[in-house]
C-alpha cells in the first residue's frame, strides 16, 4: 500500500492554477526530494498533504486517510518542518515540546522532551526561551517538535533556508538519524548537494506538475544537477512545442 | 550515543478538553511571562478612565448615567488591542500552522483561545473597576448586578473578538481590519451591556434590566454556536 497517493490533484487560488493534475505516489521508508524552481507550487502542495491548504480537485490519500475528509487522522501521522520554525518565542524549548506533545497526547511526555531535546542537542539549552535561540537551533528545536509525536510521515518543506554551514550539518545528522528509523520523508530544497546524499528519489515539479522522477540508483554520483536541469530544459522545450501549436492552429 | 526518535509507546489520540486546556497553558505561560498584551492592555484602558475623569466635570446624577459607557469604553478598546496581539503572537513564527497540524477538531483551537482571551479580558476589567470606583468616587459600582453583566458581556465581545481576530490575522491589514469587523458585529453587545450596567447602577428593579440580560445571554449563546461551526472555514486556506 502507498503512503501517499495523489491523483490528479489541482489546486486553484481565485482563477490561478497552482497544481495542474498532479500525481504522486510514495512507498512507505521512501525519502523523496521535491525540487523545482520558485513558484512550481512544492510548498502548496505540502500544505495540502498536510490538511492546511483544501485540494481544489483530485483525490488525495495519506497513510490511507482521504483528505480533507479524515484530516485529523492524516495530521496524526504527520511531522511537519517549514522554514518557518512553528515554535512560540515566549516559551522556553521544553515547553514548546510540552505544549505540542498535549496537543498530539504523547504518552510518557516527559522522558520524550528529554529523548527529542537529546537527539536535536538542546537538552542543556532546555529552559531558555526560545526567542534567544539562533537560527539553526530554533530549526534543531523544530525537528523534535515535528518528531515528538513519533509521525509515520515527516514533510520537510526547505529546512535549510537561512541557516548558516555549521547549523545545516547539524540538521544533517539529525534528519539522518530521523530518516534511517524508517519513516517516510517528503523534502524540499534547492539544496542538491545535500538533497543527493540524503534522498532515495527525486521528483522534479514545474509548473504544477510532475515533469520527472528517477531513484538514486539510477543516477550517477553528483549527477542530480545535470538530471534536474535536463527535466527543467526538455519541459521548456515541450511548453514551447505546445505553444507553437496553438499559435499554428489558430 | 544514539537515541531511537522512534517509540512504539507513543500513541496519538487528543481528547477534546485535554488539548484546549494545553491551548489556555500555553497562553497564559507565554503572557505570564512577557506580559506584552496585558501591560497594553492595561496602559491603555486606565489612560481612557483617567482621560474620562478629567474631560467630564460629573455631578452625582451624570455620573450614574455616564458610568456605564466609560466602563464599557475602556473594555472595548483594551479588549480590542488584547486580541490583535492574541492572534499576532500566532502569526509569529509561523505559529497558527503548528496548531492548526494538530490532530484535534479545530474548535478545540477557538475555545481555547476564547477562554485565554476571555482570562486577559478578567485581567483587565478587575483593576479597572478599582481605579473607576476610586478616580469617580462610586463604589456602588461593586455590586453583583454590573459584575453579571460585566461577565456576560466579556463572554460575548471575547467570542465574537476572538472569532474575527482570527479571521483578520490571515489579511495583511490585521491591526487595521480588527476594530474595522469587530465594532459593527459586537454592537448587540455593548449596548446591551451599556444598558443593563446603567439600569443596575440607577438600581431598577430587575423587570426593567431582565431584557438586557436576556439579549447578553442569547448573543453570547449565538455567537458561540457561530464560532464553533465556522472556525474551521476560516483558518482553512
Amino acid at each position: 500500500m502507498s503512503m501517499i497517493k495523489v491523483k490528479n490533484l489541482v489546486k486553484m487560488f481565485g482563477l490561478k492554477t497552482i497544481l495542474k493534475g498532479m500525481n504522486f505516489d510514495v512507498e512507505p521508508g521512501e525519502f523523496v526530494a521535491f525540487l523545482g524552481p520558485n513558484g512550481a507550487g512544492k510548498t502548496t502542495f505540502l500544505r495540502i498533504l498536510s490538511s492546511l491548504s483544501m485540494p481544489s480537485f483530485g483525490d488525495v490519500k495519506v497513510a490511507g486517510y482521504q483528505l480533507p475528509q479524515h484530516a485529523a487522522a492524516v495530521r496524526s501521522k504527520l511531522g511537519v518542518l517549514s522554514h518557518q520554525p512553528l515554535l512560540y518565542g515566549d516559551l522556553t524549548a521544553e515547553e514548546n515540546l510540552e505544549f505540542f506533545g498535549r496537543m498530539y497526547n504523547v504518552n510518557d511526555l516527559g522522558k520524550r522532551i528529554d529523548e527529542m531535546l537529546e537527539v536535536v542537542g538542546l537538552s542543556k539549552r532546555r529552559g531558555d526561551l526560545v526567542r534567544t535561540f539562533s537560527r539553526g537551533m530554533q530549526q534543531r528545536l523544530a525537528i523534535g517538535r515535528a518528531v515528538v509525536h513519533n509521525p509515520e510521515i515527516l514533510l520537510l518543506d526547505e529546512p535549510y533556508t537561512g541557516l548558516d554551514q555549521d547549523a545545516s550539518g547539524i540538521l544533517d545528522d539529525v534528519l539522518r538519524t530521523i530518516a534511517s528509523e524508517g519513516r517516510t520523508v517528503i523534502m524540499t530544497s534547492h539544496d542538491l548537494v545535500r538533497t543527493e546524499d540524503m534522498a532515495s528519489r527525486f521528483d522534479v515539479l514545474s509548473k504544477g506538475k510532475v515533469i520527472a522522477s528517477t531513484n538514486k540508483k539510477n543516477i550517477s554520483k553528483n549527477g542530480l544537477l545535470a538530471f534536474y536541469r535536463d527535466a527543467i530544459e526538455r519541459s521548456k522545450i515541450e511548453e514551447e512545442e505546445k505553444k507553437r501549436d496553438r499559435k499554428n492552429k489558430k | 550515543m544514539t537515541v531511537k526518535t522512534r517509540s512504539k509507546k507513543v500513541r496519538v489520540t487528543t481528547p477534546f478538553f485535554k488539548s484546549m486546556w494545553a491551548v489556555v497553558w500555553k497562553d497564559l505561560k507565554a503572557e505570564g511571562r512577557s506580559f506584552q498584551l496585558l501591560s497594553a492592555m492595561w496602559i491603555f484602558s486606565f489612560l481612557v478612565i483617567l482621560i474620562f475623569n478629567f474631560a467630564f466635570e460629573l455631578n452625582i446624577r451624570e455620573r450614574t448615567n455616564v458610568a456605564s459607557g466609560i466602563l464599557w469604553v475602556a473594555f472595548v478598546f483594551a479588549g480590542t488591542l488584547g486580541l490583535n496581539r492574541s492572534m499576532a503572537v500566532e502569526k509569529d513564527r509561523g505559529c497558527l500552522d503548528g496548531l492548526l497540524l494538530a490532530p484535534v477538531d479545530r474548535s478545540v483551537i477557538y475555545f481555547g483561545k476564547v477562554i485565554g482571551n476571555l482570562f486577559f479580558m478578567f485581567m483587565v476589567e478587575i483593576p479597572v473597576l478599582f481605579l473607576f470606583a476610586v478616580f469617580y468616587n462610586y463604589f456602588e459600582i461593586f455590586n453583583w448586578g454590573v459584575i453579571l453583566v460585566i461577565v456576560l458581556g466579556s463572554i460575548g465581545y471575547t467570542v465574537v473578538g476572538t472569532f474575527l481576530s482570527s479571521m483578520s490575522a490571515q489579511s495583511r491589514s490585521r491591526d487595521v481590519l480588527l476594530p474595522i469587523l469587530l465594532f459593527p458585529v459586537v454592537l448587540p453587545v455593548v449596548i446591551n451591556a451599556v444598558r443593563a450596567s446603567g439600569n443596575f447602577l440607577q438600581a431598577q428593579e430587575f423587570m426593567f434590566v431582565w431584557p438586557s440580560i436576556r439579549m447578553l445571554i442569547v448573543f453570547d449563546v449565538i455567537f458561540l454556536a457561530l464560532g464553533y461551526m465556522l472556525f474551521d472555514f476560516i483558518v482553512e486556506e
